[in-house]
């Protein structure tokens, strides 16, 4: 079944087209990453994805309901019922986390499910300690975001996406404001994920990572798809620029 | 006169003056919410006006605005402007006072970063949980410093309304000075004007402590 698909996304800032006639598709279960150099366009990929941004041409689909498409050459979302489900969907892990800094970690996690999806009180704290303790946080939970660490916060910002049960969970570059023994923390959380099935698409710089995590990768440069398949393929590429850009990689390290 | 019947005359005048400073706050701090949501408002005709209501109030002298507010209608309309006098006093403090808080917490409002609404619509929070929930409650520990330093101007403001000869406290002082040639109740209403703002400080003091919990 797919959860998602993207057909011929376009999307330009101030006449630049940044993505250029982008399709892909997430099946259930699949894990999907996006790989490619700074300004290749898979952040605004991935904020089109999670209707953050409008999009110029095109169609976006979860489940079979139109969640983005265009009329008249103008971007249309579905009215306020259709999309707040369609929004609940999919959830978003940030580069920069954005957790809510006047609300405690145990806030943070839980005041979504009980305020915007109405869940029982009891059912929604009992699934929050259970998380935590999953992600070593047990004892965070009335610590505020400036009280922990980088990768800690990481951390309560995969929680708070999880607490939502969405079917597909999106992540933007979630390590990349981390220092290296963060990043393991975060890719160990992600790794634990992936082990349990979860549907997920994730924008990374960690290169050895998406290797070994992903079913899917797609390498994108200047707004397009410059190469895709299974990690094996995209590896072993002869595709130039990717060579390029990987031999770059590993040159570094 | 002795100096216990000068103390109760500014007393007295003291009573009217924290009357005008606490209803001009009472008026003015939700009015300035008020005044925000005009200047950002995507009706464009409307945040003209307030754009220029704003630059009105803050480009002229608040004594000449009150002189405007108290005499007008009867210049104007020849209305009996008896009883008016408190009337007028508020409704020119509160505007004035408004447009000042208004732009205080735009500059809040705009310092929230753009993630903190992106976070709070993926998380499904409707505009209003996101604005009451999310952004006002940053937005109150941010703006605090700025909104102080406007209610301490405040109680030293309320000393203009002398010029419509409203009595109270600075009136009250200026009058026995006159009558007894002395310059004790200039001294002495110095004193409760910097007490009372010592007050000030220190209870907005404590509302920024209570909000020091985060960061």
């Amino acid at each position: 079944m797919k959860l998602l698909e993207m057909n011929h996304i376009k999307k330009a800032f101030n006449g630049v087209q940044v993505i250029k006639d982008i399709s892909l598709s997430v099946e259930k279960g699949e894990i999907l990453a996006i790989i490619g150099p700074s300004g290749s366009g898979k952040s605004t990929l991935l904020r089109c994805a999670t209707m953050l941004e409008t999009i110029d041409d095109g169609e976006i689909q979860y489940l079979g309901r139109r969640a983005a498409w265009v009329e008249g050459g103008k971007p249309v979302f579905p009215k306020k019922e259709e999309r707040k489900e369609i929004q609940s969907y999919f959830g978003l892990v940030f580069q920069n986390f954005n957790l809510f800094p006047h609300f405690s970690v145990m806030k943070n996690i839980t005041d979504a499910p009980l305020k915007v999806q109405r869940r029982g009180k009891e059912e929604v704290f009992e699934e929050a300690r259970r998380l935590l303790k999953k992600m070593g946080l047990e004892d965070k939970e009335n610590a505020y975001p400036y009280q922990l660490s980088g990768g800690q916060q990481q951390r309560v910002s995969i929680a708070r996406a999880l607490m939502m049960h969405p079917n597909i969970l999106f992540f933007d570059e979630p390590t990349s404001a981390l220092d290296p023994e963060l990043t393991g923390e975060i890719l160990k959380v992600i790794k634990d994920l992936a082990a349990e099935h979860m549907t997920m698409v994730i924008v990374t710089h960690e290169m050895s990572f998406a290797r070994k995590v992903a079913d899917h990768i797609i390498f994108m440069d200047k707004g397009v798809i410059a190469e895709e398949g299974t990690p094996e393929d995209v590896f072993g590429s002869k595709n130039e620029r990717i060579r390029e850009f990987l031999g770059k990689l590993t040159s570094e390290r | 006169m002795s100096f216990e019947v000068m103390l109760r005359q500014l007393l007295e005048g003291f009573g009217q003056t924290c009357l005008i400073f606490f209803l001009t706050l009472v008026f003015s701090l939700p009015l300035g919410m008020v005044v925000y949501f005009g200047r950002v408002c995507r009706i464009k005709p409307i945040s003209w006006l307030v754009k220029i209501y704003i630059s009105i109030m803050r480009g002229t002298p608040l004594m000449l605005q009150l002189l405007v507010w108290y005499f007008a209608p009867f210049y104007l309309w020849g209305m009996n402007i008896g009883g008016y006098k408190l009337t007028a006093i508020l409704i020119g403090c509160s505007l004035n006072y408004a447009a000042y808080f208004a732009e205080i917490y735009r500059s809040g409002i705009e310092s929230i970063p753009k993630g903190q609404y992106e976070a709070a619509a993926l998380l499904g929070y409707s505009r209003q949980q996101t604005f009451f929930k999310i952004v006002l409650p940053q937005v109150v520990k941010i703006v605090l410093p700025s909104v102080t330093n406007e209610v301490i101007t405040l109680v030293k403001d309320t000393s203009l309304v002398y010029s419509l000869s409203y009595v109270e406290m600075f009136a009250v002082a200026k009058q026995i000075a006159a009558a007894q040639t002395t310059v004790l109740p200039f001294f002495i209403a110095g004193v409760f004007y910097y007490i009372f703002n010592y007050a000030v400080a220190g209870v907005m003091e404590l509302f920024e402590k209570r909000l020091d919990y985060y960061r």
